[in-house]
């Protein structure tokens, strides 16, 4: 067992448990976007960073991603983590507005105002579809490419992929646009790619299948055929 | 007669010197008497195409091909070709490449090797006493011993962050030898500007090979990797070449020298991302995964390539070791300062005289580099500041030249040494530009993975480009502040930690140039297009010079008269401005 403290309160965790979980483990809650249980962890959003360390050696990480060490000493909301947050999800508003999981997270922590460009860059490139597709449904049909601000998601070369059997986990844990796809439940299926999105990840055009369960859409009328 | 021919070299036009050399060699049967060494870079790369005549080491600057018949005469005669040597602004002709101002405050442990050997030949590289220290450490030498010394030496990698790299070692020594380790040799060198490793790869490789070995044999370690990018073709030739004749000579692979030691070392090829220079990137590239640094802990030394201990040490570093081994770790903490062995290899460029490679002992001042070696400012305009560590560094006003340079004092001074590249700035360098600029090649190069680094820097640029385009506000530079300050904090690699250093030095030292761009919509060096206009002054005296290179025909007026721009179809390129012989075109 690894002895650490957390926001002043002492806590033994297995070794190999990361932060995230020890946190957990006390109940104090750090807000997670790219982080899902059964999942690997992957440190994308930055959204989880608490402070480690004392004094000038003080620094911020994912805690997601780092795992506890003896004697740690961890604050998982010091004003310096806060204002970093509130700056994530910030950025994160101004480049995603219309996800409900993120309007939440922002309004949850107080996020008041956003002062960049709006953008509609739908995709945060959380990985997380990548990673269900993967992990769980041992497809690998999608994954990143390109790097900096060219970073997208997709399958190789754009082309309509013999892995993927068009299960729609991907579009099940996207965060950016899980309110489109119920997966198993069709009558709660209402895309909503005719409304607004496309889907982020996936080309349209080569997986019409997975837009949406209804047919004729409901809300466009949009015949698959 | 030596003549170098680094990339910098050939690009200047060294390939025909070498054959027209070796042509009127040739020619005239005089192949017994004068020999041509083709070498890599000596440093002075502004001087390129050079010739050294050897024993005596005249340096002759900037040879044109049609020259060298004069000149292999002069040399057979033991003459010196007056007309060609380097006169100074005052007149002062320089003989001897040692009397040169560049030289003569450099310590060149490292980079005066490339003027001895030919970098295609083993042999070449013995003669000069290569391959010794790892002969004589195989006879008489214990592990333990080359590891002490490597520590006493102090030696800190030269690759960004100064880690002590004897303590590297004995951690990478102290991981048990169950299934292997590896070391690996980082040659990605993605700075823009910076060109120190490119030189010692192509100048002498063999001593990376060499100081791999000795690293090697003092850590366990039983097979390493050279990662290097595929935009130094040249170094990755001189690099094969030297693996496959360091392993014809015994020198790689099992029983190395009949000593029972082995090691076997391979190249792997990058295809040039800044990011795989990061350790954790690159090892992920070597086994041909996507270039995404991961989180550490665990180290590479204890979970690096294909999970095994690995140690990396930057190009220079490998060079160091061969040396520390053969003169000893006393002689070497002799040079530099306390904290900070040895010498550095800057690759001093931009506004300045003599651009090149610079080897200077750790501890030794901007000015000294700056106005010394590099001869002060290459135009009129004053020096301002200058840009160190690369895209992570920052800039260092001219106020704070006196700092002796070493890995610590430059954090202090709010930027970074990281692998050398050193960008002189003048009075016409706008710093909003150059932050810009840097946060243009970061927004690129960063992998994406983590949001604050790929979006974060992505919206510094955008905001930087409203000020440099007159659109910002005091908002702006506070928005900028805060989140130059979040992207510092919550990112996972070194890349994101530091991107936002040229925000924040420029931010720190030139304040007042961001509040013109924002408050006078001006831009003080005259560079940020939407806040200058370009006009003709009175010294015209009508030449139509730069009427005759406007592709805009935005220039009007009569022949020996006074012209006119149109600001409505002048696209301030300030091509009119760098013909006119005159000093008549303004920028305001
Ligand atoms: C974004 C980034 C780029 C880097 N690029 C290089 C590089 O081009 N060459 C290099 O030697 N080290 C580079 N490093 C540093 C390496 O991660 C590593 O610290 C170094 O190779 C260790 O060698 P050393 O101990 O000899 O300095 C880079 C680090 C970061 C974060
Ligand atoms: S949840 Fe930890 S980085 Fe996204």
């Amino acid at each position: 067992m690894i002895n650490l403290v957390i926001n002043g309160l002492p806590v033994a965790v297995e070794e190999g448990s990361t932060i995230l979980e020890a946190a957990k483990y006390l109940g104090f809650p750090i807000p997670t976007l790219c982080h899902l249980e059964g999942l690997s962890n992957y440190g994308a959003c930055r959204l989880c960073v608490v402070e480690i360390g004392e004094g000038p050696k003080a620094r911020l990480v994912s805690s997601c991603t780092y795992q506890v060490e003896e004697g740690l000493k961890v604050r998982t909301a010091s004003a310096r983590v806060v204002k970093a947050r509130k700056m994530v999800l910030e950025l994160l508003l101004a480049s995603c507005p219309q996800s409900k999981v993120i309007q939440d997270l922002a309004s949850a922590h107080d996020v008041r105002q956003q002062r960049f460009r709006q953008e509609h860059e739908d995709c945060i490139l959380c990985g997380l579809c990548i990673r269900m597709c993967e992990e769980q449904m041992m497809a690998k049909a999608i994954g990143f490419r390109n790097r900096g601000e060219n970073r997208s998601i997709g399958t190789p070369f754009d082309m309509k992929s013999e892995e993927c059997r068009l299960c729609g986990g991907c579009m099940y844990v996207c965060p950016a646009c899980q309110l489109r796809c119920t997966y198993m439940e069709p009558e709660k299926a209402i895309c909503g790619g005719c409304a607004n999105l496309s889907p982020p990840c996936l080309e349209k055009s080569s997986f019409e299948d997975m837009m949406c369960y209804m047919d004729p859409c409901v809300a466009c009328e949009i015949r698959k055929d | 007669m030596v003549i170098p021919a680094g990339t910098c070299g050939q690009a200047s036009g060294a390939n025909d010197l070498i054959a027209a050399a070796e042509k009127e060699i040739l020619l005239c049967g005089l192949d017994k008497n004068i020999r041509v060494r083709v070498t890599g870079c000596h440093g002075f790369c502004e001087m390129e195409p050079s010739v050294l005549i050897e024993p005596d080491n005249t340096f002759y600057p900037q040879v044109k091909p049609d020259d060298i018949p004069r000149l292999i005469k002069a040399v057979l005669d033991g003459k010196i070709l007056e007309d060609l040597l380097l006169v100074s602004e005052e007149g002062k002709k320089y003989y001897h490449q040692n009397d040169l101002p560049f030289y003569q405050t450099q310590v060149r442990s490292i980079l005066a090797a490339h003027e001895k050997i030919d970098p295609l030949s083993i042999a070449n590289y013995i003669e000069n006493d290569g391959y010794s220290a790892i002969a004589e450490v195989l006879e008489n030498g214990a592990p333990e011993a080359i590891l002490a010394e490597v520590k006493n030496s102090n030696l800190r990698g030269r690759g960004g962050a100064g880690f002590p790299t004897g303590k590297k070692w004995e951690m990478l020594a102290n991981q048990s030898n169950g299934s292997g380790k590896y070391l690996i040799c980082n040659a990605d060198e993605g700075d823009p500007g910076a060109y120190m490793d490119r030189s010692v790869l192509e100048g002498n490789p063999h001593s990376i090979i060499e100081g791999m070995l000795l690293g090697a044999y003092a850590t366990g370690a039983t097979a390493g990797v050279i990662y290097v990018r595929k935009e130094y073709p040249l170094a990755i030739k001189h690099l094969e070449l030297a693996l496959t004749q360091a392993a014809e000579y015994g020198l790689l692979g099992d029983d190395i020298l009949g000593k029972g030691f082995s090691f076997n070392l391979s190249l792997a090829k990058g295809a040039g991302a800044f990011v795989c220079g990061e350790e954790t990137a690159l090892i992920r590239s070597i086994e041909g995964k996507m270039g995404e640094p991961r989180q550490r802990p665990p180290f590479p030394i204890t979970k690096g390539l294909y999970r095994k201990p690995t140690a990396i040490n930057n190009v220079e570093t490998w060079a160091n070791i061969p040396i520390i081994i053969r003169q000893g770790a006393k002689k070497f903490t002799g040079v530099g300062t306390r904290n900070n062995s040895g010498t550095k290899i800057f690759s001093l460029v931009g506004k300045i005289k003599n651009t090149g490679l610079v080897e200077v002992p750790m501890g030794i001042t901007l000015k000294e580099i700056i106005y010394g070696i590099g001869g002060g400012p290459s135009a009129k305009a004053k020096i301002k500041a200058v840009q160190t560590g690369g895209p992570s560094g920052g800039c260092i006003p001219t106020a704070r030249f006196d700092l002796a340079i070493d890995y610590d004092s430059l954090v202090d001074a709010g930027s970074i040494m990281g692998s050398g590249g050193m960008i002189v700035m003048d009075e016409h360098t706008c710093m909003v530009d150059v932050a810009k600029y840097f946060m243009a090649f970061l927004k690129d190069e960063s992998c994406g993975k983590c949001f604050t680094c790929r979006k974060g820097t992505q919206r510094m640029y955008e905001l930087l480009e409203d000020i440099s385009q007159g659109k910002g506000t005091l908002k702006h530079l506070e928005l900028l502040k805060e989140l130059a300050e979040v992207v510092k904090d919550t990112t996972m690699c070194g890349l994101g930690q530091t991107a936002s250093n040229p925000v924040l030095s420029t931010l720190r030292y030139f304040r007042d140039e961001y509040l013109a761009h924002i408050e006078k919509q001006q831009c003080p060096a005259g560079v940020c297009k939407a806040l200058i206009t370009y006009s003709i002054n009175e010294n015209c005296t009508g030449c139509g010079m730069c009427v005759s290179v406007c592709s805009e025909e935005a220039i009007s007026g009569l022949r020996k008269q006074r012209y006119k721009i149109d600001s409505d179809k002048c696209i301030k390129c300030g091509t009119c401005k760098g013909v006119c012989k005159f000093e008549a075109i303004e920028v305001s």
